[in-house]
């Protein structure tokens, strides 16, 4: 799963699409993980990097990050 | 060793741009820690989950502050507790100790409010079924009995012959207040003369003392004016009835339907920004009576029998996240574990739920699904939510009207309901339904109990 290019992000978690216009809100969660994948992470390597950082379990971080994932796609932030 | 930090739940949110929608609700991320200083969680803890809750101090402050908006306005008010609206003993009994009297509607409501320790002249007994031993056991207690239709009339009749004492009774009258629906299914029309002609029949027969006349205009009225057009055809009724008869009628009783600050579904604005104030609809009534042209030595008591706007916000129905899940258009859903069969008025409200836990300030639209296994099991079809996650709290406000006694013993069993003192002590009012309960009246005929799978 590959993000779009050039996306744009804040750190305060503005998200903006220049190719469709779209723009987005995240939550300080959504974007570390939207960061990490933006540098090519894999799934294990964000929920290894999250577990270190965070107080919740892998089996959590496994469905939330598919849950998430499956936002960006429906968000069209996905390269087809 | 290394803090870890606190975990919330990843989103993303689309942004829509555009005009802004100046009817858009607030999104609900307050969350409610505490019911009369006492901690949700600790309740949840101590008496299971899903739990309703009611305040005992929100109870008596609504009594007591609708009493003071209707007794500075009109010299002679009495309350009645409509039983039909939350019949749990200690709802009632609390009304009770207030003063109010018990307004029932059917012989199961009639003996609970007989057992609560109501005197059978304080009880008022409404409604269209009432059969010839409900109404003898009335007429023995001395209840005003309210007639629905003729065919009750006749009966009354008939019982009455054999009687010294007459029965004291009202007619229920509907009537064309301006507002749709009208409710003519109950008690006898004004315009067409149906209420006339019982009013007529009750005094020429003479076997029953006409001590009152009863109106219900309808449910969670939001026009107060509707009250003044009822209250003057019914101040009408008695001029005229003491002109023709010289009779004077002791009593109007305006009924109920009274609007809480609950949402309507589809409402543009948030019931607590719609729903008129108890103090219009007093004014709309009492100013129409006392304006009437009633002598001043018989102006007649006004009885209310408002239920929902008393004690739909003392209730709260709180409960636990089963899951999560996202939906095949990208909507996310939520799961609690108490739906419809428990909450039944989420048909017609979009009730105010607020989460339990601190849980941030980025949002989700989010629908809310109950846990029975039913399509139809949606709390809330949509709402703006923090990102609950499976074991966070929720609580539901605005429940305390008509979610008990119109509960539904459905696939799984009722939850227990507690009451808070005064003091901040919770008390349980009513245990959770067990399987056994359930069972105890169901029979098995012998030759079902044995089989080989």
């Amino acid at each position: 799963m590959k993000l779009k290019k050039d996306l744009a992000i804040s750190d305060s978690g503005f998200l903006f699409n220049p190719s469709s216009g779209d723009s987005f809100s995240l939550n300080p969660i959504g974007v570390e993980i939207f960061k990490l994948l933006q540098k090519g992470e894999s799934d294990d390597a964000i929920i290894t990097l999250l577990l270190n950082d965070y107080a919740v379990d892998k089996n959590t971080i496994d469905k939330d990050l598919n849950d998430f994932k499956i936002m960006l796609t429906n968000h069209k932030l996905i390269n087809a | 060793m290394k803090t870890k930090k606190t975990y919330e739940r990843p989103l993303i949110k689309s942004l829509n741009s555009g005009l802004m929608n100046k009817f858009g609700k607030r999104t609900e991320w307050t969350p409610l820690t505490e019911i009369d200083g006492v901690k949700v969680v600790d309740l949840l803890n101590e008496y299971g989950s899903p739990l309703f809750v009611y305040s005992e101090k929100k109870i008596r402050e609504n009594y007591q502050h609708a009493k003071r908006v209707f007794e500075t306005r009109y010299p002679k008010v009495q309350f009645a507790w409509s039983y039909k609206t939350c019949y749990l003993n200690a709802v009632c009994d609390v009304y009770h100790q207030e003063g109010s009297w018990a307004e029932v509607v059917s012989r199961f409501e009639y003996e609970k409010a007989l057992k609560n320790g109501v005197p059978g002249d304080k009880i008022i007994f409404n409604g269209p079924d009432k059969t010839d031993d409900d109404l003898m056991l009335a007429i023995k207690n001395n209840s005003p009995i309210h007639i629905d239709h003729l065919d009750e009339l006749y009966r009354l009749h008939e019982l009455a012959s054999g009687l010294t004492k007459k029965p004291k009774v009202a007619i229920r009258v509907n009537m064309d207040t301006g507002i749709y629906p009208m409710w003519d299914r109950f008690g006898f029309n004004y315009e067409n003369g149906q209420a006339w002609d019982a009013i007529n029949k009750i005094i020429t027969l003479n076997k029953l003392d006409l001590v009152g006349l009863h109106t219900h205009i309808g449910t969670f009225m939001l026009t107060p004016s509707a009250y003044a057009v009822a209250a003057s055809k019914m101040a009408d009724l008695a001029i005229n009835i003491k002109k023709k008869y010289k009779k004077s009628i002791s009593y109007i009783d305006m009924g109920g339907g009274f609007a809480s600050k609950n949402t309507l579904k589809g409402s543009y604005y948030m019931g607590s920004d719609t729903v008129p104030d108890i103090e219009e609809y007093a004014e709309a009534i009492t100013s129409t009576l006392i304006n009437a042209g009633f002598d001043k030595d018989e102006m007649p008591y006004l009885y209310l029998e408002t239920g929902r706007a008393l004690v739909d916000d003392a209730g709260f129905l709180m409960g636990t996240v089963i899951a999560n899940k996202r939906l095949s258009d990208g909507r996310r859903a939520t799961i609690l574990d108490f739906g419809v069969n428990v909450m039944f008025t989420s048909f017609w409200y979009d009730h105010k739920i607020s989460p339990v836990e601190e849980l941030g300030y980025h949002t989700e639209d989010t629908t809310l699904y109950g846990p029975m296994c039913m399509n139809i099991d949606v709390v809330r079809e949509n709402i703006s939510m923090p990102p609950l996650s499976p074991g966070n709290h929720v609580v539901a406000h605005f429940v305390g009207a008509y979610n008990v006694t119109q509960s539904m013993q459905f696939i799984s069993l009722r939850p227990a309901i507690v009451m808070i003192d005064l003091h901040g002590k919770p008390h349980l009012i009513k245990t959770k339904e067990t399987l056994e309960g359930i069972q105890r009246d169901e029979l098995v005929p012998q030759h079902l109990k044995t089989f080989k799978l």
